[in-house]
Formats: structure tokens, C-alpha cells, sequence
């Protein structure tokens, strides 16, 4: 046993200085996410987003005459896990960083990558406190924060749908439980409309059938749902089971195309706010061709984010001409990018400018954009 | 009242899920007191079969109960073929050996199998085909109760039927009880005690496979990771009805998704874990062995 | 030799069959499309194939070595060379010396995973105190860890009151938390235990995620200020060093600590608990006392590397403390050797860095994980170095030694 993590420790040893020797010749481009464990289906997407940008980069000349190397490693969403990603990484000499998809895990790497001067670009991070509290001047995202979607559901049940009883339900994580608790906050603040229960359900779980009875006893009209589409289309189904007319309205974590292939009918007349439609985008389709060509399958939650992310990083750098952290984020700042979630630039706390939210019904099998 | 009823069928339908997964604990923990926390990735495993088998199915042109039938019977086919390779590999070289070290090797096992899944198939949630239909004459009381909770629990417990009759009435059942009572002795009257722990892991398997097959069709979704969630309730639900008795695993189990879903019902789904592990250390202190749980008397 | 050709022929026909729909198909229902792997199956049988032969002549070996040590009766090298305090001493010397010039060498991602390491260590030496000594068996050793962290992390965000006011408070929190889980379950045996803790460990991490206002819920708690060295400044690399170094500090600390233990009035009366629980409360011993003092003890050291996680990540949030990590720790003390505080030290090395260095390995990393724990247990179930009860003996009688 000793001799083989010996034996392990020393390849991994050579592997580091193998790395290292060609570190000069490269733009080295961190990708960090759940790669493994029970939220990597959350960041696997970004990983292989990044891995067809760098192909088609490098397959077109590099960035700055230089090819791009990727830096891939997992963090399983947990923040211990994440800084030691995070130190991995930075000691690779890594320029920038994409990542880290849990809200948590990013802003445990953030005060590394800080004191270190990297760049990171989180395609899924959408904790309102990353941008707004001013801690972390080295953060970007291509989402938008989880206010702004709160804001624009709580908006849509109130005035569209008309709905007076409102139920908020969460899956107890960081995101979905801090969208709901922001929509909450905006129903009770609007006057329109009350919250008749607020609660958290466990993901994973078998079943939600009794705490889809009580939404029921409670005459909720609309049922404000806040984590992601697994839950999501159990919640769904339950509800078309038992036959119940609650209006269903929730965040991007569900609009995900695997919502629609698992909650099938169920999910007919479901809303949820989500990035602007794009499909019309021509690099938007471009992406999901590219990764149909190379999986055989869809790409999965924020593909698309990852996609532009991994763009708007590298176009940064090839905009500044170098690879200095000062120029860099001042190009993420300044120049726009064409990417498949739109044409964005960051305003000066991090998020994205030209990522517009909608809100989406689903009809006929596929997301249709209301508003 | 009907909101009590439906509370109490929802869980009654969860229960007999963990029922199903807890006796495959239950029965190999009263052979060989081992926790075969690798348990749960075999529901997972023959959930994910089943899928498999039902898109094949389905995509070549069968359709209806016939796809349901197939796919269960292939599902329960590779979850005892993987419950027997598992004990070969993971379990019997470790006999004999200090209790904890199997117990580890089953963590790593688990770990293991779900990421085999994960890296086989894929890390996204797949779509289960709805194979249970809608009955018609459902339809009156389809807000109480529909028809995959009608099947799951007709099911689970024809199951349960059947594996009493089989431990009960038959000699394989006989020497499954001899052995659990005194492995050397069974030794010593001609049991092949290694078969009948093989035979053990793939009678649970076989269960687990089931409860994997029906949960799956009834929320419509598979995971590589919905074993572990399962896999612990079960496990709580075994001990509470106190581990190594069957009737028991099956009385905890039921007791188990009662507890969760009133609580959920009346109190705050946010609290349903803390009142499931909160009943079991309560019926843990007033009975130490659990409810069904024969006190095994100590003799110095 | 051709029995075992086809025996391996076998095997791998039984996994081709195993593995087949898993690994040969995919479908995709909503496409209506199957995909065939051919190739897969054809690695997987090849692979199976040959693993088998390795498999068998392992195992074949370790049956030999068995038989060896059933006739030679004798420990390993190892366990002979730690006997003698003149070689231990100077390996300890050697060690603690290497230990301290390792920041100054290694490259800070080194240091960052060698705490983690460290972190451990600690973790699985207090859980030693409760499973390998006392023989309680515990799978929610991670809440008293939570405790530690979450202590430090509302203490300094509420009150702003320091890292070094906040490692004993953390630790005496971890022992009273200990001591309210273990009233409860003094009646309780093996395996009812096991899943009472795992409970716990459930029921904490669930407390922290609903109680928002308590915890701050799932977002967790950030900028929890690093250890402070007389109010320096410091940059993250030699924040990282510092670190390292309360951490060896800390281990060396448990390591006395636990070995002076090991070896009092409380810690004999633990052995006894676990070897036999009737005998040992007929001689006198007070079963309450000794198994709170366990858990007490126990919980003590995951309260207090608690507290210095948390100001190590700098961040918190509930899913640090799952029940993966509890069987983590619990995997360290049983494939280091229950009891033995070496095994331990290089079961926390082998656990939490061989993920690390299979990084390499990115996607297989994990399965390679589970695959490892696996294998170890199976060709040393007893642990890579088992506890060896120190004996007093007459010299003149002729040495006769169990293994305890």
C-alpha cells in the first residue's frame, strides 16, 4: 500500500512539473464545478462548455498567438473542497478562472483568487451577495442574480396571473432557498397578495405528495417553487396527480430542457423566469450543434452560461493583449462579446449587461416565451 | 378528514417503498450482521435497468403492461446479479475479519457503484417512462389516491406474501433461519451457509429492485444518486422495527413514512428528517432493540 | 493453469453480462434513440479478464501471509520497530522535523491540502477515542465538527471575538453536544447506535439549513476573519503557512493528548467497555460515566479542528457537513487500525490524499476512491496498522503475545 501512494504521489509529481514545463507557451483557462458527487450534473455541462470553446479557439490560432490549456478540477460544491480547487489552480498559474457553480463553493474560492489576481467568471452562481456586497471586485457572472428573478416571478403571479394566495416553496439550498426567500419578501411587500405557506422541502426525497396535500389545503392559487428541476417536475407530476389547478411559476434552476423531457405532460402550463430567449441566436444554436456533434446528447444546466463565460474570458484577454489581471478586467468591463446568452459586457460589480430575464410557460413540449 | 387520509395513504405508499428496501437490509444484517450500505446503489442499479430495458422496449414498438412486466423482470435479473457479485467481492473475503472493516468496505462500494452509474450513463436526472397507466375506475378518488400508489402498494404487498411463504414454508427459508440463528451450528447439519448468504443478498437485491422499479415509475425520474437518500431511510427503517426481524422491517418502514408524512402534513415539511430520526431515538430509548427487536439476552 | 484460464474466461463473461446494460446501452426516450457501445463492452472483458488472474493471485497471497502469521504469531516489521522506544523516538524526531520544513519547500496548493490532511488527522484520532477505544460506534461524527465551525464562524461574525478565544470554546461546545447525544442512547448496542448518531449528525445539519436566522440557513456564513498573528497583515500564502503550523501544532497536542489517554485509568476502562460491556460494568467500572467521557472526549477534538476549518475555508455553509464526510472520518480510523494512533495519522493521510493526487485521474477520481477503500479493506481488514495493547511482562517468561 505504501509503495503505490508513493508510487502515486510521484506521478503526480511529474504530471505537476510536466505541466509546469510548458506553463510558459499557454493561456491557462481554470474550470472549476461539481464534477463528481450529487450536484454534478450542475457543473459537468460548464466543463465540457469550456472544453469545445478551447477546441475551437485553439483549432482557429489560440488567444494572443498562444494556445489554451485547461485547468479542470472538481470541488463537489463544497466550499473546503472549492478552496483547495481554488489554491490548485492559482498554484498552476492559472489566468482565469471559470467557475464555481454552487453560490457557496464561489464565494469560498473568491478571497483566493482575489489575493492571488484571477479573474472568475461563474455561469450559474447566482447569490445576489456576490456582486452586491462589493467583497469580491474579481467576480463576473453571465446569470443574473437571484432578486432580479425573484422580483420578476413575484411580479408575474401578482399582476399577470392575478393570483391573491400565494405558496413558496423551497429545496433548502443556497439557491432555491434564497430565491424564495426573496419572493417571499416581494409578496408580502407588494400588498397583493399573501403567502400562505412557506417551507422547505428535501431533495432527493421519494416523494412530495403530503406537502402538495397541504398546499392544496391551504387554497393556494399559486404555488412559487425555488431550486431546481428534479424537484421540480416531481412537484409537477404530484400535482397533475392530484388533480390540482395551482398555477406552477419558478426560477432558471427549471427551465432546463431535462424539466421538460422528465415532467413531460406534467409540465404543460408550468411558468418560469429564465435568461431571454436566445434560440434565435446564432451562436446559441451553434453551441448546443457542437455539443450534440461531440456527446450525442443535449447539454444539460448552464451549457449556455458556461459557453459564454468561457467566450467572454478569452475574449478578454485577447481585447487586452495580455493576460494582466488590471487589463483584463477592465476589458471584461468595456468591451462587449458576442456570446450564446446575448451581446454582453459587466458593469462594475460583475453582472452581466445584456442578459435580459423573461418569463417562459411551457407549451406543447417546449418553453415559449411570455414576456 | 380526507386530508388525514390522504396524509395517511401518502404514507403508506412511502412506507411500503422503505418496507421493500429494508427488508433487503434487515435480512442480511440478521446473517451476518453486516450494514450493507452499498444496499441503496442496488435500488439504484435496478431502476436505472429498468430504464434501460423500457427505452429499448418501448423504442422497438411494445407498449402497455407488457413493457412494465419486462423491464421489472430484467431490473430484479441484474440487481440480484450485482447483489451476488457485490457479497463475492466486497463482503466474503472480509468474513472472519474485525465487524467495522466490512462495514467500510461497503461505504467504498456504494461510492463506487455510483460513480460506475455515473460515469456509464450520465450525471443528469433521465426521464422514467410512465408505465403505470391511469385506471379509469381511479379517476372518482385520483385526488386521494391514484393508481401508481394503487400499484405500488398491491405490489409491495404480494411481495411481502410472497417472501413470508418463502422463509416460512420452504427449506431454503428453513436453512435461511438456521443460519441466522447459529451459523456453525447450521454448518454442522449440512447447510451450505456461503449459499445461503449468497441467496440472502439476492433475495434483497431482488426487493430492492423492485421498490427501485416502482418508485421510479411512480415520480417518473432516475438519478445515479437516489440510492443514498433511500438507502439511509431504509436502513433507519429497518433499525427502528428492530434490525434482523422481518416483520419488523416492515413495521418500521410503514411507521417510518407515516412519521414523515404527517409531520410534513401538520407540521413543517423543514423538519421532516428531525421528527423521522427524532421517533427513532424515542422508540430507541423505550425499546432498545427496536419495536419488533428481540432483546437479545446477555449470558455471562 | 488452465483451470484458472477458464475460470478468468468465466468471470469475464460474468461481468460482460453484469455490466452490459449499463455500460453497452443508452437510450434516449424522448428521441427515440438507442445507442449500442461495443467497445466498452469489449474493455470491460478484456479488463474484467484480467483483473481476475490479479485478483486471485492477491488474494492467494494474502491467504499464504495469513497462514504465516497464524504459525509465526509475530507482528509485522513495523509494529516490532515501534515497539522500540529508541527507533520511535528518532523517528519522531525525523518526522516532526519534516513536517515543519514542508511549507518551505512545497507550493501553497501543498500546504492548502496537507491542513485538509491534518484536519483529519485530528478528526480521526477524537473519533478513535470513541469508536476504536470505547468501541462506540459513531456515523455522525461530523455534527460535532459543524459545531466547532459554526461556533467560531457566529462567534466572530456576532461578536467579533478571535480565532484563539474561540479554539477552546469551540472544543468545550463539541464535548457538551457530546454528552446531550450521548444521555439518550447509554442503553443502546453496535449497530442501534450507529444509526441513532447517524441521526444526529442528520438532524444538525438539517437544523442549520431551516434555522435562517439562527445559522444564516444554506448561504452560509462568509469572511470569517483567518487565525490573527498579533494583527499582521497577511497575504494568502503565508496566511496558509501560518495555519499549517497551529495545525501541526494542534496535531502534535491530540497526538500527546490521545496518548496519554490511551493509556490512563479512563482509557483502560474504555478497552474494557468495548471488549466486554457486562464484565467490565461487574468490575466496577460506572458505564455511564465512561461512555459520556467517550463521546465527550471524542466530540472535544471535532469541536475544536472545527473551529479552525472554518477559518481556514474562510466560508461555511451546511453542505460541508454531510454524512459522506462522517464515513470519511470513520473510514480513516477503521483502515488506519482501530486503536492504533499511527494507523490513524496514515489512514487521514491515505483518505484525504489520495483524492487529491488522483485529480489526475478528473472524472474516474472518485471511482478509483471507492474502488481503493474496497481493496484496502479487503487485503488488510484489520487496518493498515492494528492498536497493539502494551503488555507488562516478566522477562524471564517466554514472550506470549495475541493480538489483542
Amino acid at each position: 500500500m505504501k509503495k503505490f501512494t508513493v508510487l502515486l504521489s510521484t506521478a503526480a509529481l511529474l504530471l505537476s512539473l510536466a505541466t509546469a514545463g510548458f506553463a510558459a507557451d499557454t493561456i491557462k483557462l481554470g474550470v472549476a464545478g461539481p464534477h463528481s458527487g450529487d450536484l454534478a450534473p450542475y457543473g459537468i455541462p460548464s466543463m465540457k462548455a469550456a472544453q469545445l470553446v478551447v477546441k475551437k479557439i485553439n483549432a482557429a490560432g489560440g488567444v494572443l498567438g498562444k494556445q489554451v490549456e485547461l485547468l479542470i478540477q472538481d470541488d463537489q460544491c463544497k466550499p473546503e473542497m472549492a478552496t483547495n480547487a481554488a489554491t490548485k489552480l492559482v498554484t498552476d498559474g492559472a489566468h482565469v478562472v471559470l467557475g464555481h457553480i454552487c453560490s457557496g463553493a464561489t464565494k469560498a474560492a473568491l478571497g483566493i483568487y482575489n489575493d492571488a489576481k484571477v479573474p472568475v467568471m461563474s455561469p450559474s452562481a447566482t447569490n445576489p451577495a456576490l456582486t452586491q456586497s462589493g467583497d469580491y471586485p474579481n467576480f463576473f457572472r453571465t446569470i443574473a442574480s437571484d432578486d432580479m428573478q425573484a422580483r420578476m416571478a413575484v411580479d408575474f403571479t401578482i399582476n399577470d396571473l392575478g393570483m391573491k394566495k400565494v405558496a413558496v416553496l423551497h429545496d433548502k439550498g443556497d439557491y432555491g432557498k434564497g430565491f424564495a426567500e426573496f419572493a417571499k419578501k416581494f409578496l408580502e411587500e407588494s400588498g397583493k397578495a399573501e403567502v400562505v405557506l412557506f417551507e422547505g422541502v428535501t431533495p432527493g426525497a421519494m416523494d412530495y405528495s403530503s406537502i402538495i396535500q397541504k398546499v392544496r389545503r391551504e387554497k393556494a392559487e399559486a404555488l412559487i417553487w425555488g431550486g431546481y428541476h428534479p424537484e421540480a417536475s416531481k412537484i409537477v407530476a404530484q400535482m397533475k396527480r392530484k388533480r390540482m389547478k395551482a398555477a406552477f411559476v419558478s426560477d432558471d434552476g427549471v427551465k432546463d430542457d431535462s424539466f421538460l423531457k422528465v415532467a413531460g405532460k406534467s409540465a404543460e402550463g408550468a411558468y418560469m423566469t429564465g435568461p431571454r430567449d436566445l434560440s434565435g441566436n446564432a451562436l446559441n444554436k451553434a453551441a448546443n450543434d457542437e455539443f450534440k456533434a461531440e456527446y450525442g446528447a443535449d447539454p444539460g444546466a448552464f451549457f449556455q452560461e458556461g459557453y459564454s463565460a468561457a467566450l467572454a474570458l478569452l475574449n478578454a484577454i485577447e481585447k487586452a493583449g495580455t493576460t494582466d489581471y488590471d487589463k483584463v478586467v477592465a476589458a471584461l468591463r468595456t468591451e462587449y462579446v458576442e456570446t450564446p446568452v446575448g451581446k454582453i459586457k459587466f458593469d462594475a460589480r460583475g453582472d452581466a449587461e445584456g442578459v435580459g430575464f423573461s418569463v417562459y410557460t411551457v407549451e406543447n413540449g417546449a418553453f415559449k416565451e411570455l414576456k | 378528514m380526507d386530508y388525514f387520509l390522504e396524509l395517511f395513504l401518502g404514507g403508506l405508499t412511502r412506507g411500503s417503498i422503505y418496507a421493500l428496501i429494508a427488508l433487503g437490509y434487515t435480512m442480511v444484517y440478521g446473517i451476518i450482521q453486516l450494514i450493507n450500505f452499498a444496499h441503496g446503489e442496488i435500488y439504484m442499479i435496478g431502476a436505472f435497468v429498468a430504464l434501460i430495458v423500457a427505452g429499448i422496449l418501448t423504442i422497438y414498438g411494445f407498449a402497455g403492461i407488457s413493457v412494465l412486466v419486462l423491464a421489472a423482470i430484467a431490473a430484479i435479473i441484474w440487481a440480484c446479479a450485482y447483489g451476488y457479485t457485490l457479497e463475492k467481492i466486497a463482503y466474503r473475503p472480509l468474513r472472519g475479519a474485525p465487524r467495522l472493516s466490512p462495514l467500510i468496505s461497503a461505504i467504498g462500494m456504494s461510492i463506487f457503484l455510483q460513480n460506475y452509474v455515473l460515469l456509464a450513463q450520465t450525471s443528469d436526472f433521465l426521464p422514467f417512462p410512465n408505465l403505470i397507466p391511469d385506471f379509469e375506475f381511479m379517476e372518482p378518488v385520483a385526488h386521494i389516491i391514484g393508481s401508481p400508489e394503487l400499484v405500488i402498494l398491491i405490489t409491495t404487498f404480494v411481495t411481502m406474501i410472497l417472501l413470508t411463504l418463502l422463509i416460512k414454508k420452504t427449506k431454503v427459508g428453513k436453512a435461511m433461519r438456521a443460519t441466522q440463528q447459529d451459523m456453525s451450528m447450521a454448518r454442522l447439519v449440512g447447510i451450505n451457509v456461503d449459499r445461503i448468504i449468497s441467496l440472502t443478498f439476492i433475495i434483497g437485491s431482488a426487493l430492492a429492485a423492485i421498490g427501485g422499479v416502482l418508485v421510479a415509475s411512480y415520480i417518473g425520474q432516475v438519478n445515479f444518486y437516489i440510492g443514498f437518500l433511500a438507502g439511509v431511510k431504509a436502513f433507519t427503517a429497518a433499525v427502528l422495527g428492530g434490525i434482523g426481524s422481518i416483520p419488523g422491517a416492515v413495521l418500521g418502514g410503514l411507521v417510518l413514512g407515516w412519521t414523515e408524512s404527517f409531520a410534513a402534513g401538520y407540521v413543517s415539511s423543514d423538519y421532516e428528517d428531525v421528527f423521522a430520526f427524532g421517533l427513532l431515538v424515542l422508540i430507541l430509548i423505550l425499546r432498545p432493540a427496536g419495536i419488533l427487536g428481540k432483546a437479545r439476552k446477555q449470558k455471562v | 493453469m488452465l483451470k484458472d484460464f477458464k475460470q478468468s474466461i468465466l468471470i469475464s463473461i460474468w461481468f460482460v453480462f453484469l455490466t452490459f446494460p449499463l455500460m453497452a446501452v443508452r437510450v434516449n426516450t424522448t428521441e427515440q434513440m438507442v445507442e449500442w457501445r461495443w467497445m466498452t463492452i469489449l474493455w470491460v472483458a478484456i479488463g474484467s479478464f484480467v483483473l481476475s488472474y490479479a485478483w486471485r493471485y492477491f488474494l492467494a497471497k494474502k491467504q499464504l501471509k495469513k497462514k504465516d502469521d497464524e504459525e509465526g504469531g509475530k507482528h509485522s516489521k513495523l509494529q516490532l520497530l515501534m515497539e522500540d522506544m529508541n527507533f520511535r523516538y528518532k523517528a519522531m524526531g525525523v518526522l516532526l522535523v519534516l513536517a515543519l520544513v514542508f511549507p518551505l519547500v512545497f507550493d501553497t496548493y501543498q500546504n492548502t491540502i496537507m491542513i485538509s490532511a491534518l484536519i483529519y488527522v485530528v478528526l480521526g484520532l477524537g473519533l478513535n477515542i470513541s469508536v476504536g477505544l470505547a468501541g462506540l460506534l459513531d456515523l455522525g461524527y461530523v455534527a460535532f465538527f459543524a459545531v466547532g465551525a459554526y461556533s467560531y464562524a457566529l462567534l466572530n461574525y456576532h461578536f467579533d471575538l478571535g480565532f484563539w478565544t474561540i479554539l477552546p470554546v469551540g472544543g468545550i461546545l463539541g464535548c457538551l453536544f457530546g454528552v446531550v447525544l450521548g444521555f439518550p442512547i447509554l442503553r443502546l448496542r453496535g449497530d442501534y447506535l450507529a444509526i441513532v448518531t447517524l441521526g444526529f449528525g442528520m438532524i444538525i445539519k438539517v437544523v442549520l439549513e431551516n434555522w435562517s436566522s439562527f445559522s444564516f440557513g444554506p448561504s452560509g456564513i462568509a469572511n470569517i476573519d483567518k487565525p490573527g498573528l498579533f494583527g499582521m497583515d497577511m497575504n494568502i500564502d503565508s496566511s496558509t503557512i501560518y495555519i499549517y503550523y497551529i495545525m501541526i501544532a494542534l496535531v502534535v497536542f491530540t497526538i500527546l493528548i490521545t496518548n496519554r489517554l490511551k493509556n490512563s485509568r479512563i482509557g483502560r476502562a474504555w478497552i474494557a467497555l468495548r471488549e466486554d460491556e457486562i464484565a467490565c460494568v461487574a468490575m466496577g467500572i460506572d458505564m455511564a460515566r465512561t461512555k459520556l467521557s467517550a463521546y465527550a472526549l471524542g466530540a472535544f477534538w471535532a469541536g475544536m479542528v472545527g473551529v479552525l476549518f472554518a477559518a481556514k475555508t474562510t466560508f461555511i455553509n451546511p453542505a460541508s457537513f454531510t454524512f459522506m464526510e462522517s464515513a470519511i472520518i470513520l473510514s480513516i480510523v477503521v483502515l488506519g487500525g482501530m486503536g492504533s494512533i499511527l494507523g490513524v495519522i496514515l489512514g487521514a493521510f491515505i483518505l484525504i490524499l489520495l483524492p487529491e493526487y488522483l485529480r489526475a485521474f478528473s472524472e474516474y477520481r472518485m471511482l478509483a476512491f471507492g474502488a481503493a477503500m474496497v481493496l484496502m479493506m479487503i487485503f488488510r481488514p484489520q487496518g493498515i496498522i492494528s492498536g497493539i495493547r502494551t503488555k507488562y511482562e516478566y522477562k524471564e517468561l517466554k514472550e506470549e503475545t495475541d493480538n489483542g
